[in-house]
């Protein structure tokens, strides 16, 4: 029963960083219908500027988040401007090789910067040492605490941002239906761009979380591969439409992987996160959190 | 004659055997490396590519996880030799190639009959997370003694006939599957199949209509697709020797999809560009950064990762419709036809 809590509790944490990617997808998804393999790449290289600056200059923790998310939001705008929009109206796979395209890239940038072969390590933000109930220590630390609240003050800020204000209003709009915003005067290019740079910046800090979760995290791919692909699979099993789903399914995911991991075997988390997204989709297939729309004829 | 040209079925084989004659030719003519670092591979990748050519752009299904079944097909081609055939003539080459299409056929089967439930990026995400997930089994503690690990199986290759080197023998062998794969969709493309796919692809609705049954057509496309990539993973196991995780990673699913892609969407003439490219550009950048020498490795040994992931961009904002679709531009520009068939398709649009 201990283990049992122990687990969730550290699925959870694992869970929010899973739900903070799978929501930049889905802020991305939604803007611009495409999705986004480049996020994995990005937050790759943000978390790498942040570690050059805390780990090689001594920079502040706090300072080289702020920085990463920065980063985060400039190469999220250059990506939609420039690379993104051009193939927005074409055929839906393109974009898919343009972000293809753009991850390779930023691997090959990031490799050739910090080099391949050495995976380095990220100091955490807070204390990985659990608390303690009573005798006995917990699988959730300070830093697990940190997590789940930067997460999900994030995801209020967000909430606020699309819900409260006219920016946001705009933002759905622009997505909703771009023709008709246009027509009403909201720039939609211009929002669109926003969308990805607010996107990237919550990968950033997704990236700069997770590495401080596990020793030789930073490495130009890898860690940051499974973390996309987590990311996505989160996505997906909320229902790629519904940033609800996509906090549910990074929570769902990271506590059934977390259970996997300890009672079945720990060499194979990415084969449990395909068979948890094909039993979700067998019998929604389109995610938890998805309306039911009749098929247009 | 010309009654018998015009059918389909004569034309493709003539086509097949005279590519087989001019292959060989190409084979024995280039230096035996060659054979062994750019036709072999390239050879491989078109049976991958071919299929997943089929499967995305006339059927109308995503996969982001072909190297999921190449993987499948290797592994049943080393599982097979180890424990069934332990000789290595090229009688048995046939058949265990042979078994690795009908294994990861079958495999293709049981993931098509998920795939046929979903749509657009939700089955994007279940064939990259297939592909992700499907090489660790390798390391799966109950199944690691049976797959060799993180290092994989041994494949022993085949025997080369005299006087012919090894290099050149197995070349001729991928070159040889990757003929009869391409001649054995083309066929389909052009027959009551290949026209099925492309009438659930274009509209499901209609298709169901008109008698098809959608869910068996869309799981038939992934049989042939994956048998495909099968054989594909199989003679790249005969060629590495080994049959190991490393070889089936994500970067493998990605770069047959953007050979499918950047040859042009559904064209078979368009995934043996596409692999020409993902297979010779890698190499040619490497030869590039050491003629540049750079000082620092770290720079030198990206410099082909980085080349790969520009051109990428820069192909899909420079010719939306793949080569096969800038070739064909070209074409009617040049003999001012209007265009006639359309075998390009747009997946992943709505859900």
């Amino acid at each position: 029963m201990f283990q049992f809590l122990n687990l969730t509790l550290n699925g959870v944490s694992t869970g929010m960083i899973y739900a903070a990617v799978a929501l930049a997808l889905v802020m991305i998804w939604r803007a611009t219908r495409i999705v986004n393999f480049a996020q994995g790449g990005m937050l790759m290289f943000t978390t790498f500027i942040a570690w050059e600056l805390t780990e090689q200059h001594n920079v502040n923790y706090w300072v080289a988040l702020a920085v990463a998310i920065a980063a985060g939001l400039v190469i999220g705008a250059v990506a939609e401007r420039f690379l993104v929009r051009p193939v927005e109206n074409g055929p839906p796979l393109n974009a898919v090789i343009v972000t293809l395209g753009l991850l390779i890239f930023l691997q090959a940038l990031a490799g050739m910067i910090w080099g391949n072969g050495q995976a380095y390590s990220y100091s955490p933000g807070f204390s990985i040492i659990g608390y303690r109930a009573g005798s006995r220590t917990l699988l959730f630390s300070p830093n697990d605490l940190y997590i789940v609240i930067a997460v999900t003050a994030v995801v209020l800020f967000l909430y606020v941002l699309f819900q409260r204000t006219s920016l946001g209003l705009q933002m759905r709009a622009a997505a909703f239906s771009p023709e008709v915003a246009r027509m009403l005067g909201v720039r939609v290019g211009r929002l669109l761009t926003a969308g990805w740079a607010l996107a990237a910046a919550l990968g950033a800090l997704a990236g700069v979380l997770a590495a401080g979760t596990q020793p030789g995290y930073v490495t130009p791919s890898g860690p940051f591969d499974s973390l996309l692909v987590f990311g996505f699979t989160a996505a997906v099993i909320g229902g790629l439409d519904s940033p609800v789903g996509a906090v549910v399914g990074g929570l769902l995911l990271g506590i059934l992987l977390s259970y996997a991991g300890s009672y079945i075997s720990n060499n194979i988390p990415t084969m449990y996160a395909f068979l948890i997204l094909l039993a979700v989709l067998m019998v929604r297939p389109n995610g938890l959190f998805s309306r039911t729309t009749a098929r247009r004829v | 004659m010309r009654g018998l040209l015009r059918s389909n079925l004569v034309r493709h084989t003539l086509l097949a055997l005279v590519g087989i004659g001019l292959l060989w030719l190409l084979i024995s003519a280039l230096p035996g490396y060659r054979s062994s670092n750019q036709i072999a591979p390239i050879a491989y990748t078109v049976c991958a590519a071919a299929g997943l050519s089929v499967l995305v752009g006339q059927s109308g299904q995503i996969s982001l996880g072909h190297g999921a079944f190449m993987a499948v097909g290797a592994y049943t081609m080393a599982l097979l030799q180890e424990h069934w055939v332990t000789g290595h003539s090229n009688l048995q080459l046939v058949g265990l190639l042979a078994a690795s299409v009908v294994v990861s056929a079958l495999f293709g089967a049981v993931v098509g009959v998920a795939a046929a439930r979903l749509r657009g990026p939700y089955l994007a995400g279940v064939t990259l997370a297939l592909a992700l997930g499907l090489p660790t089994l390798a390391s799966y503690d109950r199944l690691s003694g049976t797959l060799g690990g993180s290092s994989g199986l041994t494949v022993l290759p085949p025997v080369s006939p005299a006087g012919i080197d090894d290099s050149r023998w197995q070349a001729f062998i991928c070159c040889v599957a990757a003929v009869i794969v391409l001649w054995f969709l083309a066929n389909i493309s052009r027959s009551r199949v290949g026209r099925s796919f492309r009438a659930v692809r274009d509209d499901e609705i209609a298709a169901s209509l008109a008698g098809l049954s959608v869910a068996r057509v869309q799981v038939l496309a992934f049989v042939l697709s994956a048998g495909c990539a099968g054989l594909g993973g199989a003679l790249l196991a005969m060629l590495s020797l080994t049959a190991g995780p490393l070889a089936f990673q994500l970067s493998l699913s990605f770069a047959l999809l953007a050979a499918v892609v950047f040859g042009g969407l559904g064209s078979l003439a368009g995934a043996v560009y596409g692999s020409i490219l993902i297979v010779l550009l890698p190499q040619w950048s490497q030869d590039l950064a050491s003629a540049l020498s750079i000082g620092s490795a770290k720079i030198s040994n990206n410099i082909p990762l980085m080349v790969y992931g520009v051109v990428l961009a820069l192909a899909m904002l420079a010719a939306p419709n793949g080569l096969h679709g800038l070739l064909r531009q070209l074409a009617r520009a040049a003999t001012g036809r209007r265009p006639v068939r359309k075998l390009t398709s747009r997946p992943m649009e709505g859900t």
